[in-house]
């Protein structure tokens, strides 16, 4: 059979994911210390385990509304009223997906007509380009920069804006390079988007990791919500991420095309995990104080080891990541990433599999324990001493 | 809890440099807050967890209940220190609940550790009733897993 003819163009010129080969190489090898973990080393809590333990022994598992359950959508419109401000009903405005990805495409498939420009912030997470492609949008990167910390400044999103754009995807905290907004650098993009008909996109998935100050929402600004989707979740804060449940929240009248898609195509979010994360809202805030502390810990350790050993790092504020430079080596990040995990076998992410822009950088990640990152630490500074011309 | 005291509570080995990059602080910095916090007895030593069974260890452990009379003036606090001065005796501690104190005894073989509470512990002045439940195996200790290390089946690059 002729394959190529019986799948879709859109798919086949979807570019396959770039950490793929490393994936494969480090499955080959069996000492890999990896750092390249996008989730969070911690277990559920286990109020919450005990929760879904429970709703299996008693209840019915059966399909919830459309929506999600009621009480989970009233607690999440508490708990965004009390982390920041902004008011949501929760009959009409917030609807539980499966996951921040679902709530990324539904909100992406909602808003966008074939030939819209989707604004992308880059270096980010690799699902917004291959999900507007498929909406037949075309995603327009904007690249931050390091000495800005990789903020969005007003210029550059001035600079990318056209009459054909629909949508500007901000993702922060950000993945990979843990880069937040603050309220200040917020104020900025609102004026320049408020003039406009463009949405935000706001995935606000590592809102919970923040470090040293608490998390703005474009949605907290003046005339923002309106405009704004709102995509959050559990699997980073709640160390939740099999659980597979997230939510987006909007104003009443894009919820209620977005509540249609996810009708069709998912029915409604997994029910034992909506009961889990009931639980995980009404009492887990301690358990995400004790994890964001632990993390604090790490994300202080890795700046400065690695801005000692010559990658330099900016300390950032947000997410579990950091995103050092290896420029000192003269190695492409590809190259980089390679070289480390066939000589001292420590795997990390290169920078570009988030966008070009992140071409010269290599993502870590800390959620991992200090004694693992401390002897990867080892292994890396093993490594530049080699190819970086670092010296003790 | 103070941030020191939690990472030398995980691990004590930990450099004055390693704890400085953790806490955000200079190494004279943590240097200085560990003296203090040894010299007011904060800090009251450091110790390994060990995995007795691989350290081909023969040592026995047992949990003793004590039931005692409290004294007049004192309380529970005399008969406590005196316990306290044996070397079999790990920890001793006061309890709510259904005894009084709560002892970790050690020994060479568990006809020694019955020997020394029958012989010296039921025999003292004030102690009303014991109990002796030998530890059979451990799990976990200080928040660390004894037998083996949690396996990490997350993906080992994700973006």
């Amino acid at each position: 059979m002729n394959y190529e003819n019986i799948l879709s163009s859109c798919v086949q010129n979807m570019k396959p994911s770039g950490i793929r080969r490393f994936f494969d190489l480090a499955a080959t090898m069996d000492d890999v210390i990896s750092l390249g973990v996008g989730e969070p080393d911690f277990s559920t809590p286990w109020s919450i385990r005990k929760e879904a333990i429970d709703v299996l022994e008693k209840k019915k598992i059966v399909y919830t509304a459309n929506a999600g359950l009621a009480q989970l959508r009233e607690e999440v419109a508490a708990y965004l009223e009390k982390k920041i401000h902004v008011k949501y009903n929760p009959e009409h405005e917030i609807v539980i997906t499966v996951g921040g990805s679902e709530a990324i495409d539904i909100a992406v498939r909602g808003v966008v007509n074939p030939g819209d420009e989707v604004l992308i912030v880059e270096p980010s997470f690799v699902c917004y380009a291959p999900i507007v492609q498929m909406a037949g949008g075309i995603p327009v990167p904007i690249a931050t920069k390091q000495q800005n910390h990789f903020k969005l400044t007003a210029q550059e999103l001035r600079e990318k804006i056209t009459e054909k754009t629909k949508l500007l995807v901000l993702p922060f905290p950000n993945n990979p390079t843990g880069a937040i907004m603050t309220h200040e650098d917020l104020v900025q993009i609102a004026e320049v988007l408020r003039d406009t008909n463009i949405m935000v996109l706001s995935d606000e998935i590592y809102s919970e990791m923040t470090y040293g100050r608490k998390h703005c929402s474009i949605a907290e600004l003046e005339g923002m919500q309106e405009r704004t989707i709102l995509v959050n979740g559990f699997s980073k804060a709640f160390a939740m991420t099999g659980w597979r449940l997230g939510y987006l929240c909007a104003p009443e009248p894009v919820a209620k095309q977005l509540v249609k898609i996810h009708q069709y195509i998912i029915m409604s979010s997994p029910t034992v995990s909506q009961y889990a994360a009931i639980t995980a809202l009404k009492e887990c805030e301690h358990d995400v104080e004790r994890m964001v502390k632990e993390y604090n810990i790490r994300r202080r350790y890795l700046v400065e080891a690695f801005n000692r050993i010559g990658m330099t790092c900016f300390s950032p504020e947000g997410a579990f990541y950091v995103f050092p430079s290896i420029q000192c080596t003269g190695m492409s990040s590809e190259d980089f990433c390679e070289k480390l995990l066939e000589e001292e076998r420590v795997a990390v992410v290169p920078g570009n599999a988030f966008g070009e822009s992140g071409e010269g950088f290599v993502r870590v990640s800390y959620a991992y324990s200090l004694r693992h990152l401390m002897e990867a630490v080892s292994r890396i500074t093993r490594f530049l001493e080699k190819h970086g011309g670092y010296h003790e | 809890m103070n941030e020191l005291l939690h990472l030398l509570k995980t691990n004590a080995r930990l450099t004055n440099a390693q704890l400085a990059d953790m806490l955000g602080k200079t190494e004279q910095q943590v240097a200085d807050e560990i003296h203090t916090l040894e010299t007011k007895g904060i800090i009251r030593g450091y110790t390994a967890i060990i995995n007795e069974e691989l350290a081909k260890s023969t040592e026995v452990e047992a949990l003793i209940e004590l039931r005692v009379t409290p004294k007049r003036d004192c309380g529970f606090d005399e008969i406590a220190k005196t316990i306290m001065m044996y070397d079999e005796v790990e920890t001793v501690s006061l309890m709510s609940g259904m005894y009084d104190l709560a002892l970790t005894v050690k020994g060479e073989s568990l006809k020694e550790v019955a020997m020394f509470v029958s012989q010296r512990l039921s025999a003292m002045e004030g102690v009303l009733a014991t109990a002796t439940h030998f530890v059979l195996k451990r799990y976990k200790e200080k928040g660390i897993l004894i037998e083996e290390e949690e396996k990490d089946e997350r993906n080992m690059l994700f973006p």
